[in-house]
């Protein structure tokens, strides 16, 4: 193709366009078999949600590599068995999770851990319970190769597309190439993922002053923003819920890691895997709370039926003698109190907020949805 | 601001075997910061807890700060301001222990000045972006703007759980946690040339944040959650010599 071209259908990404005005070779010419060109696809960032993206240079959105991702997304032939695509554990309905405890693989053997919402991931900087990966790209590999859920290699899952009358051709529209390559898979995936974003929940629209909450829900969302402890003689109630699920940055989610208090030693040892540190250990992803209630079971184990349980254990049950357990789940609403002891009401207008972050528009989005069905 | 180095940085990464005429920065300058408490290196969960010199126990898993709004005094009183300097410093990541300062005009200079957290204007408005990106974890909200210093930990003095929560911030009046110091550079001056790197050596000691102007006791203080007399008290703690230069290195 010619090389103007792409830089101008391209020049929206100015890292890309920056990469590109180096005069080096670009990618398409590499490896192109055929002229092709691609339609940046617009994303629209929600006005109450962080606009800096992080989407890597080599990787830019197009509408081409959005649809094929959707697709591969909803693939089974990227399972063993042919059983599974990721949509089988990320369902829309539920906010792209899968309603069980542990997740399930192809081979009936359970994940040791809860499936994540897939949310706004566009925004997050590290990746799975424990950081393991920290791009999608990096990301999207891993469900497909472990082998307690696709247990497939990436170069198998390649060479079922490539044998496909479907998917040669798609690549070719989005890729510049009718070889399909792993990187292209991973990469298309990860396109449609950062396409994934919640953010038109009745809190977002009472954020943006088109909606409003009943009185409490507001109560719940101070209750959640509200860090215990006396301020000029007054004591402020709070669960300081935001310490670690940041509403400030509309993601209600972390890029870092907490032990907050559920055992006392750990069998899994989360981020303490990834870094070898004893002080990471029983450490996980704060994940976001978008769709909470549409992501049942909680937790890295999925211990928790309902968010009713997931207060309690805030609440009463939090193991404070657990070595390195964050000093934010330590705090109390009672001077001096071991426990966070919030009433009873206050744990209803807590579960009322929390119910405000459903979005109903993201778990029936058309542009989410499996293409394969009608 | 920072996108724009972000995407200048990879410019230049992307050109750097072609673009031989790209020139490293200069007139630029090192702060490296190092934490301690007392004369021990800050270890983040150590296993032994420190003493404070009020006797009081603790052990820290987060120290992180705010320094922004950086000056340079020249010997003949010019001043020059860095722009947008604003840096948010964390013992967790070793690379944010080192304040690079470029753009700065040729000269030797007396005296380097800064703002412990971030200034009031920046706590109302402005892009949130870079280490002002609430997705740091400093950021309260607009009414109460930034967490200038946060110190967390656990202490066997503490109350109920033995967890201690500074975060220490405000921005109004009465409660104006944002200091402004110039740490000695003992006599010496920090020669600013296109062809030399200085490095200021400079520490940060925890025992400072909870000693000086006010002797912290964790029985009383520890759940500090934002403006109030007790962030001033340790405002004015660490404003009172929490931070000293050891030395100026040229290179």
């Amino acid at each position: 193709m010619p090389f103007y071209l792409h830089l101008r259908l391209t020049a929206f990404w100015c890292f890309c366009l920056l990469l590109a005005s180096c005069g080096g070779k670009g990618e398409t010419e590499e490896t192109g078999e055929n002229p092709y060109v691609t339609t940046p696809y617009q994303l629209v960032l929600p006005s109450n949600l962080p606009q800096n993206v992080g989407i890597p240079a080599n990787n830019p959105l197009t509408v081409e590599g959005v649809g094929l991702g959707r697709m591969l997304f909803y693939e089974p032939r990227l399972s063993r068995t042919g059983t599974q695509s990721c949509g089988s554990c990320h369902q829309q309905s539920k906010a792209f999770t899968d309603g069980l405890t542990k997740s399930i693989g192809v081979d009936g053997l359970a994940h040791s851990r809860n499936t994540m919402s897939l949310a706004n991931v566009l925004w997050e900087t590290t990746l799975n319970w424990d950081g393991a990966a920290t791009s999608l790209e990096q990301q999207a590999r891993i469900p497909i190769e472990n082998p307690v859920e696709m247990h497939q290699l990436l170069t198998d899952g390649v060479r079922k597309l490539q044998q496909s009358e479907l998917y040669p051709p798609l690549f070719q529209k989005a890729f510049g190439t009718s070889t399909i390559t792993e990187d292209n898979v991973l990469k298309a995936l990860a396109q449609f993922e950062r396409t994934l974003i919640s953010a038109n929940s009745r809190y977002d629209l009472y954020l943006r002053k088109t909606g409003s909450l009943t009185p409490t829900e507001r109560q719940g969302a101070a209750l959640f923003n509200n860090h215990p402890g006396e301020v000029g003689g007054v004591f402020i109630r709070g669960g300081a819920c935001h310490h670690c699920h940041f509403s400030e940055t509309g993601l209600f989610s972390s890029p870092d890691f907490f032990n907050n208090g559920l055992d006392v030693s750990f069998q899994d040892a989360g981020r303490g895997g990834v870094t070898g540190l004893a002080s990471d250990r029983g450490k996980f992803k704060a994940p976001t709370l978008r769709n909470i209630a549409l992501t049942a079971p909680y937790m890295h184990d999925g211990r928790f039926k309902t968010l009713e349980e997931v207060l309690d254990h805030y609440n009463e049950h939090v193991q404070t003698t657990s070595a390195f357990v964050d000093p934010n789940v330590l705090l109390s609403n009672t001077t001096n109190g071991t426990r966070l002891d919030l009433t009873v009401t206050e744990k209803n207008q807590l579960l009322a907020f929390l119910r405000t972050l459903t979005d109903s528009s993201f778990v029936t989005d058309k542009r989410f949805s499996d293409p394969f069905k009608p | 601001m920072l996108l724009l180095l972000l995407v200048a940085a990879l410019a230049f990464t992307s050109c750097s075997d072609t673009n031989k005429e790209a020139e490293p920065s200069s007139n630029a300058l090192n702060i490296e910061v190092s934490h301690v408490v007392g004369s021990a290196a800050l270890v983040l969960n150590s296993a032994t807890p420190y003493t404070t010199p009020a006797g009081d126990n603790i052990t820290v898993s987060t120290f992180k700060y705010y320094l922004s709004n950086f000056k340079l005094r020249k010997l003949d009183g010019t001043e020059y301001v860095v722009p947008e300097s604003y840096f948010l410093v964390d013992e967790a990541k070793a690379a944010s222990k080192t304040i690079t300062l470029t753009g700065i005009p040729a000269g030797d200079y007396s005296a380097l000045t800064f703002m412990i957290g971030v200034d009031s204007t920046h706590n109302v408005s402005g892009a949130k972006a870079g280490v002002l990106d609430p997705i740091n974890n400093m950021f309260w909200d607009w009414n109460t703007g930034y967490i200038f210093t946060k110190l967390e930990g656990n202490s066997p003095q503490a109350p109920g759980n033995h967890g201690l929560l500074l975060h220490v911030g405000g921005f109004k009046t009465p409660n104006n946690a944002i200091r402004t110091v110039s740490p000695s550079l003992g006599g010496t001056t920090i020669q600013i040339r296109k062809d030399r790197l200085p490095t200021v050596h400079m520490q940060a000691d925890v025992l400072r944040l909870l000693s000086g102007a006010n002797t912290i006791r964790f029985a009383e203080v520890y759940n500090i959650m934002g403006a109030g007399a007790n962030a001033m008290k340790l405002a004015d703690n660490y404003a009172a010599g929490m931070f000293t230069v050891q030395h100026v290195q040229e290179r």
